[in-house]
């Protein structure tokens, strides 16, 4: 297997896209990365995407990217693993390099949930969850979020104020990203005030709903100095699996899925969490934030709330997370997110962050989370300049 | 959403009596049916309805429901883990949101779970209320 690394990444700005469609997100996105590679052309494009078929009506993304593109018959498909399809997406693009099937790659997340209206896209959303016996009960995605929210202010004792700095760091951090969806301060009281969308979930827990797209260019590691002047390697790619279904999990508020994922990531570069400069995780609800630090080691059980109590998840702190804005802040246009993750950190280890740059940045983690946990992704990269 | 008459139909054990699977190798109790026991992994397609009893492990009151079961804002669902073991993704009903509590008995009830529009089914099947006597 040959060692991959990203020579080029392209982004949207997330946002309400009310005159850009699906197609053109991929298109500004995918071509902004080949532009930044200094590349016309690839050997393969992996589309990330959840709900093209659900909202646009248009399934066969991968077709639809490479004739818009120009890419002609470059082989091309969607890869779908609810909200870590962009992260499935590049995971894919890692393989076919690694395994030297091909040598150029375009990794593209997109998606495009402002079409249709709040009632609708929540139910699309719901579709993540087990169709029969959750989303059938009536339970939303952001209830599912919610029952691990209320088990573990049960089990551990926080409040839900406790949780504020999640989404208070996400939004101070996006106004520095000119691609975020919020680029505007929110303060504890603000969070505090928020409606409730399924308690103890308030709509200052949760990411927006958005559209936006992103892109990174692949290539063997031992091309990647010739092609670019800044690469960045990837170091580790793992994927951890758990019941679909939040009820199938034996611990719920284990994320056994993230475990397995940055555990399995941490052997295969060889490092410990303490040696990470930053983590841009999945911040889709403040809840998600705390269980993903507690999984990938960051912090014990029922501990993670603390770190953001501490202030040890801002630029300045002993865990940088959601450097850009992250879930919260940025926008989580869902199978996009996974690729946005990455080009925000590619931008940390370039140097290239703006006022969020994080100093000596050189081993940035990422990680995707599908659904309440079922299919979580987690990559490891290392700067080569 | 629109309806889906057959899907609705193949779930009716499952909506109308719990029924889920006895494993015949461990004897673990299995609900949603899966046919392979999660615990022990060997095959288990005894069916076997469960008694409906359990209680609150998690819960959370909805106000931006989904598509369908806007008309039922608020409601409450809840993870309830029954009495043999397995644990069920419902809605609570017969109770005021602010009296869930966690660890709070209940049991299984048949109530209208949507319907599909005027002229469309009504599906029906479980919800969990406060545990009636003992």
């Amino acid at each position: 297997m040959r060692d991959v690394a990203i020579i080029g990444i392209g982004q949207t700005p997330v946002d309400e896209h009310w005159t850009t469609g699906i197609r053109h997100l991929m298109l500004e996105a995918g071509l902004s990365a080949l532009q930044d590679a200094a590349i016309e052309t690839v050997d393969a494009v992996y589309v990330g995407n959840m709900l093209s078929g659900e909202i646009a009506g248009q399934s066969q993304l991968g077709a639809l990217a490479v004739d818009f593109m120009g890419l002609g018959n470059t082989e091309a498909f969607k890869v779908e693993a609810a909200c870590a399809s962009g992260a499935a997406a590049l995971r894919v693009g890692t393989m076919a390099v690694a395994s030297g099937m091909a040598n150029l790659v375009l990794a593209l997340g997109v998606e495009k949930m402002t079409d249709t209206g709040g009632r609708e896209t929540t139910a699309a959303l719901a579709a993540a969850a087990d169709a029969e016996y959750e989303a059938g009960q009536g339970i939303s995605f952001v209830a599912l979020n919610a029952l691990l929210m209320q088990r573990y202010m049960y089990e551990y004792g926080w409040k839900h104020e406790d949780f504020a700095n999640f989404a208070v760091t996400a939004h101070a951090n996006g106004v520095n990203n000119p691609n975020a969806m919020f680029q505007s301060r929110i303060s504890a009281e603000a969070y505090a005030r928020a409606p409730m969308i399924a308690t103890p979930v308030g709509l200052l827990d949760a990411s927006p709903v958005c559209d936006g797209a992103a892109a990174v260019v692949l290539a063997p590691a031992e091309y990647a100095r010739a092609l670019s002047p800044a690469p960045v390697k990837i170091r580790a790619s793992a994927v951890g699996m758990a019941p679909l279904a939040v009820h199938s999990r034996k611990d719920p508020l284990a994320l056994e899925a993230a475990r397995t994922s940055a555990h399995k990531a941490y052997q295969l570069a060889n490092v410990k969490p303490e040696d990470l400069d930053f983590f841009e995780l999945h911040d889709a609800f403040t809840i998600m934030a705390a269980l993903s630090l507690e999984a990938s080691g960051f912090a014990e059980r029922g501990k993670g709330v603390q770190l953001a109590l501490d202030g040890e998840i801002t630029l300045q702190g002993r865990v940088p997370i959601a450097t850009m804005g992250g879930l919260k802040a940025r926008g989580h246009p869902v199978g996009a997110t996974g690729i946005y993750q990455v080009v925000e950190a590619v931008l940390q280890l370039r140097g290239l962050a703006g006022a969020n740059q994080l100093p000596n940045a050189r081993l940035g983690m990422t990680q995707n989370i599908g659904g309440s946990g079922a299919t979580i992704i987690t990559h490891i990269l290392e700067g080569m300049g | 959403m629109e309806a889906k008459v057959a899907n609705d139909w193949r779930l009716r054990g499952q909506r109308y009596r719990l029924e889920g699977e006895r494993c015949g190798h461990c004897g673990a109790a299995i609900f949603p049916p899966r046919d392979i026991c999660p615990e022990c992994g060997k095959p288990a397609k005894t069916p076997a309805p469960l008694s409906g009893r359990g209680e609150v492990y998690t819960f959370s009151t909805v106000y931006n429901a989904p598509e369908g079961f806007e008309p039922y804002t608020p409601y409450t669902v809840a993870l309830v883990k029954l009495e043999e073991g397995p644990v069920v993704t419902a809605q609570l009903t017969d109770v005021a949101p602010k009296d869930v509590q966690i660890g709070m008995p209940v049991e299984m009830v048949t109530r209208r779970l949507r319907t599909h529009g005027e002229e469309g089914t009504i599906v029906y099947g479980y919800k969990f209320r406060p545990r009636v006597g003992a």
